[in-house]
Formats: structure tokens, sequence, C-alpha cells
């Protein structure tokens, strides 16, 4: 249009550009296969064998300690030795791995099958691998569900500190900072103590009560105490994220704030979430279990691996093992979900390889 | 609406933001001081000027994207006040991104990006309905069906910018901001993207402001154009009339710079090479904007800044000495 008669002009014609015919379309598109984000992931999490690895302990842990107790023939809080109306069978108390009390020797030798006490009973005569087991299914629930608090609590006061910025994001972080400057074990020490008692009154004859006060007071501590960092990490996602262009587009047809939040802004911080989470359960049973071993953790006669470790203590010269088994088992726990952690960080996030 | 109300007018629009310069130190930046414009139903208003001149800004102020400092917006005749007006205005108005790249989420398929719009304001009553919108969307712009569940990223800058123009037709919208929507594209793409933006103009009845900083590009599709210099509106008037009599010395600057498809002619026409850099907006010069790299500047220009006024029929020129130079 500028310039027709000028043949040498190198000048483009703008009109003389067709739209592209279908065909023609069809052969500049390369056809990749589509693969996303998430399957890509995966994909390097399954090639590094440590975390598959990883992943293979704590699914098996889990299972087991979900399933063994419907079908292990003693029951945790069972004390093998006390029968309604009979004295107490004092030859139950602190058998080694194997061993049998004196009825159940009877029993055996009249020709009859008793499964064995595998790693033997604890002072008051019950078997103490069921409650090895079941201690690690409560280290494991409290672990898990107090990291989905410290997530949403973490999640939502982040994203709203990150997205709305300004003085909202001020006062947020304020908070944030104060209670990063409490010495937290001091603080959960103290508050699982007053709470403890404090608790114990609202609770009773709720279904509450089935999971003690102590419990409670365990995932109020890490609600009020642990969803800081969680928050501090979120808030810093966002942050970035929300200057995208992407996000002044959604802005631009009119979303609101909660919709860019959970449309744009969460979903391309989950792999930071998820990361950070599984990172957060070991840390959430580790507490548990200095708690329990403080005396703070769940009520008796629940287990916790932590309290196992603890009552142990009194007897640590002749049965050692009974400290020695729930502590492997923290360990084997925290150490794979830590090192799952970092797998999924590595197979997400390379960015956030530190 | 009465044939002389225009369908969109802007009046002394101002965007300042806060930098921080220092701990506890933050200085006002002008990115858009001051500008007026109007824009009629139907037509393209090309923006132009230097990178950094506030070009997007004005856009982005504009759609309410950003809270302008003052200023007013009138659509229809009706000032965009509210949070109400605004969300009704986003039903109207509507803004293709200047980099195709970043404005979508990577993370998304073309049909959710296409059909976001749809999803806010809620258009449709059934899912068939929303999928139907979505493809019909897609053939305007020349995307296959195929292409709807396959992830952004996936796809050529070129493919990028006709998702995101198919993203700013879904609400059937009567304005567009096209902010330079062609110059992240390779040349060959280009000039299919603008043709594509002139046919979606014809068939919908579209008003663009058609922001760039290539004239030949704004020429070809723009009605009338205005010019920026450092935030301000320096002349605005018809695309033909501004081309053959450019009045303001940065315009004509500008123009003096566009190659000339005749060699004989640019043989002969004189390149006006501007001195020095552009001011940064932190510290912009008192007066005219101008003022440092003007070839005509005199005393008066560092004194007041020169009135944006009209000089023949809707030809507005903001100089001081345009009658002198002329
Ligand atoms: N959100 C923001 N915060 C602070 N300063 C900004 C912001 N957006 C833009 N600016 C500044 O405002 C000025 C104008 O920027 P703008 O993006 O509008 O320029 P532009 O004309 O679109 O340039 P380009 O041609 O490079 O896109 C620049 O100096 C820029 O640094
Ligand atoms: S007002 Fe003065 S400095 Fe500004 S453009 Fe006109 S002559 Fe140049
Ligand atoms: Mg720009």
């Amino acid at each position: 249009m500028f310039n027709k008669e000028k043949p040498f002009s190198l000048q483009q014609n703008l009109d003389e550009f067709l739209p592209a015919t279908d065909e023609e379309k069809e052969y500049l598109v390369q056809m990749r296969p589509s693969t996303t984000f998430f399957k890509d992931g995966v994909k390097r999490l399954l090639k590094n064998k440590i975390a598959t690895l990883s992943l293979f302990v704590i699914v098996f842990i889990t299972l087991a300690s979900i399933f063994l107790p419907f079908f292990w023939p003693y029951a945790y809080e069972a004390q093998l030795g006390v029968t309604a109306g009979k004295p107490v069978d004092a030859s139950y108390n602190n058998l080694k791995p194997f061993e049998y009390g004196r009825t159940e020797l009877k029993a055996i030798e009249a020709g009859e099958k008793v499964f064995p006490h595998i790693f033997g009973t604890d002072s008051a005569g019950r078997d103490y691998f069921i409650r090895v087991v079941y201690g690690t299914r409560i280290s494991l629930a409290v672990g898990f569900f107090a990291s989905i608090i410290v997530l949403i609590i973490g999640m939502t006061v982040g994203s709203i500190s990150g997205y709305f910025g300004g003085k909202v994001d001020l006062l947020i972080m304020r908070i944030v900072d104060i209670i990063y400057s409490l010495p937290d074990m001091l603080m959960v020490i103290l508050l699982s103590s007053v709470l403890k008692d404090t608790l114990r009154p609202y609770i009773t004859g709720t279904i509450l009560a089935n999971l003690g006060s102590n419990m409670i007071s365990l995932y109020v501590v890490f609600g009020l105490l642990y969803w800081v960092s969680m928050a501090r990490l979120i808030r810093g996602q966002i942050l970035s994220l929300r200057e995208q262009e992407y996000v002044l587009a959604a802005r631009a047809t009119g979303a609101p704030g909660g919709w860019i939040i959970r449309k744009h802004l969460l979903p391309n911080s989950i792999s930071v979430v998820i990361i950070s989470t599984a990172l957060q359960i070991p840390s959430a049973i580790f507490t548990e279990s200095y708690l329990s071993f403080l005396g703070l953790g769940v009520d008796a006669p629940m287990p916790s691996l932590g309290s196992l470790a603890s009552d142990a203590l009194n007897g640590i010269s002749s049965y050692s093992y009974r400290l020695v088994i729930p502590a492997i088992v923290i360990s084997l726990i925290v150490l794979s979900l830590n090192l799952f952690g970092d797998g999924l960080r590595d197979a997400f996030d390379p960015k956030l390889n530190g | 609406m009465s044939e002389n109300t225009p369908l969109l007018e802007v009046k002394d629009l101002k965007q300042y933001f806060t930098i921080n310069t220092g701990l506890l130190q933050s200085k006002q930046l002008k990115a858009v001081d001051g500008v007026s414009f109007s824009i009629n139903k139907g037509e393209t208003l090309g923006l132009v000027g230097e990178s950094g001149c506030g070009k997007t800004t004005v856009g982005r102020s504009l759609l309410n994207l950003y809270k302008p400092t003052s200023g007013q917006i009138f659509y229809e005749g009706k000032e965009i006040k509210t949070r109400n007006d605004i969300k009704e205005f986003r039903k109207k108005a509507t803004m293709v991104f200047q980099d195709p790249y970043s404005s979508l989420n990577p993370r998304m398929t073309v049909s959710y990006i296409i059909g976001e719009p749809l999803d806010v304001h809620k258009l449709y009553k059934t899912k068939e309905e929303r999928e139907a919108r979505i493809l019909e969307l897609m053939g305007y712009v020349g995307l296959n069906s195929e292409h709807a569940s396959r992830y952004a990223h996936e796809f050529s800058g070129g493919q990028r910018q006709r998702i995101g123009i198919a993203r700013a037709l879904a609400v059937n919208p009567d304005f567009i901001v096209c902010d330079e929507p062609v110059s992240a594209l390779d040349v060959s793409i280009q000039a299919q993207v603008i043709n594509m933006f002139e046919e979606l103009q014809e068939k919908f009845g579209l008003t663009y402001l058609f922001i760039a900083h290539d004239l030949l590009v704004v020429r070809h599709i723009s009605d009338r154009i205005a010019i920026m210099y450092l935030g301000k509106m320096v002349e605005i008037a018809d695309a033909e009339e501004i081309y053959n009599h450019p009045l303001h010395p940065y315009s004509k600057s500008l123009l003096s710079a566009v190659p000339i498809p005749d060699p004989k002619i640019a043989r002969t026409n004189k390149r006006i090479v501007l001195s020095g850099d552009i001011p940064s907006p932190l510290n912009a010069p008192s007066g005219c904007p101008f003022r440092t790299r003007c070839a005509y500047a005199v005393e008066r220009c560092a004194e007041t800044m020169p009135e944006f006024k009209e000089v023949s029929t809707d030809h507005f020129v903001a100089c001081h000495r345009t009658s002198e130079i002329n």
C-alpha cells in the first residue's frame, strides 16, 4: 500500500500477506507430545533412587501402622496379665522378645498355637510390638494433620499478605516476625502445659475427648506457632508471581482477588507448597516426640513413639531395646520423609536448590 | 449515544509511581503526567512514543489496572468511578498485552485461558455453550480446535498473541487496548497479526487504542495518531495530517527517522537526529519536557509547560513555538 510502483523497494507490502491456509498452519505447528510440568516432575522424581526408596519406606510404614492393629491378636492397651476376677499375673510383665507368660506356656504345652510377643512386653504386661505400631500410627497422624493445619493457615495468611500487599502485608508480617522471635521450644512447652489443663473441661463428653487434651493442645500449638515459616514462604512466592503479566491479564478480565489467588497464584506455587509440607511432617513428628518424651505428649494409655521412648527410660539398663526400637522408627520416618522431600524439591523446583 | 460523544474520553490522567530510592526515601515517578484524549466509536487511535515514555501505563490506568493518581475516564459519556462502574467497564474494554510470553499463564490450557473471561462474568449457561464459544473465538483468530487442550508454553510467539487476542475478544468488547501487540513478534508475522486486527475491527465494530513505537505499523492501522514524550502528550492529529504536517519538533524528528520507501525522496529528506538521551522520568526537565533535546528551545520553554492546544481542526500540539517554527 505504500509503494506499488517501486519494485526495488525493500518495504514490505502488508496487503500481500494472506492468512495461511489450514494445511499450511498444520505444517507449521510442531506436534510435540503434550507434556505437562507435573508429568515432567514425576518422571524426574522416579529417576531419583533415594527418593523412590524413601517413598517406598514411608508408604510401607504408613500402611503397616494403619492395618496391622486390625489383624494383631493383642490390643495396644491390653495388660495381658490382667483378667477380670483373677489376681494379676505378674509373669506377663517385662517379657523379653519371644518369651511367653505363664498361662501362654501352659497353652503351648497343651498343643495350642500362641502368637509370639515379637518385642516382648512392657512393664505393665502390654505387647510391645503392637504398642510400637500404634505409636507409629499416632506419630504419623500427628505429623500429617499438624502439617495440614500449618499448610492451611500458612497458605491463607501468606497468600493474602502477598497478594494484597501494603498495610495488610505490613501488619501480618510484623505478627509473623514476633512469633518468629519467640524461642519456639520454650513456647511449645509452656503452651502445651498450660493448654493441657485449660482444655480438659471443654472437651470432656465430646468426640474430641477420645483424642485427649494433650493431643489437641499439640495441634493448637502447631496451629499457633508453626504456620509462620509457611506463610513467609508462600508470601514470597505470591509476591514474585503477582508481578507476572498474566495476573494483570486476569485482573483485566475483571477476576476478583480470591479468584486470582486460587486460579493463578497458588497453582503456580504448588510445588513449593507440597515440598515444604512434605518437609513439615518430619519436623512435626519430631516435635511431638520430644513433647511426649517430656511427658507433654499424648495421654496414656495411648502410645506415641516419643512416649514409648520416654517410658523405656525407667528400665534402660535391662531393657535398652525398648528405647532403641521407637528411636529407630522415628529416625527411619524422619529420615525418609526428609529425603523424599528433598527429592520432591529437586524434581519439581530446581530453582529452590540451596 | 449522540454522534459527537466519543466512546472513550480521558481527561488529565496522571499516574505517579512511588519509587523507593533508599532506606525510608522515596521519589515520585511521573509515568503519565496529565494526558487527555478521546477516541470515537469504531476508530483506531495510535499511541506512539519512545520506550519508557508511559504508553503502557496510559493503557493500563485507562482500564483501571493501576489506580490512576488523578484524572477522569469517561466511557460512553459516563464517568468510570465506583467499583461497580469498573466491573461493568471490564465487560466492554479489554486489553491485548505487550509480551505474549508472560501474559499467558504457562500452567493453563488454551481453552482455560480463553474461557476465563467467560467464567469470570458467567457468560454461558451450559458447558457445551462455553466450549462452543471458545472454539468460535479460536476460529476468529485462526487457531485450530485441536489447540484447545494444549498449554500456552507450547506455542510460538505469534500463536500466543492470537490466544491473547481471543481472550480479549471473549466478552464481546467494544474497546480494546492493544499494547504493542506485534513488537515482540517476527516481522513476517507482524503483518499477519495486524491484518487480523483490522479484520476483527471490521467484523465486530471494535474501537482500538493501538500502542506502538513503530510509526509505520501505526500509520497503517490508525485513523488518528497521538505522540507521547516523557509522560506527556505532545501532538494528536489525523494519521495523514501528522504524516504530512507534523508540527511538534519531537514529532518531526520521529517522522524523519521513519524509513522512506522511495529512495529519491529519502535522499532529499533531511533526517533530524536527536542529540542526547531521553531524560529519566524521575527528574523530568522543568517546563517543556522535550526542551533538553529540542533544537528550537528558548528560555520560555524552561519556564512554563506549553499548553496542549488545538491549532487547526482536531490537530492538537503542545509547543510554545508552533507558529514560529512552521
Ligand atoms: N508498576 C510500576 N512501578 C514503578 N514504575 C513503573 C511501573 N510501571 C512503569 N513504570 C515506569 O514508568 C515509566 C513508563 O513505563 P511504560 O511501561 O508505561 O513505558 P512504555 O512507553 O510502555 O515503554 P515500552 O515501549 O518499553 O513498553 C517507565 O519509566 C517505567 O520504569
Ligand atoms: S516548547 Fe520549546 S522546547 Fe518544547 S518543543 Fe516547543 S520549542 Fe521545543
Ligand atoms: Mg510498554
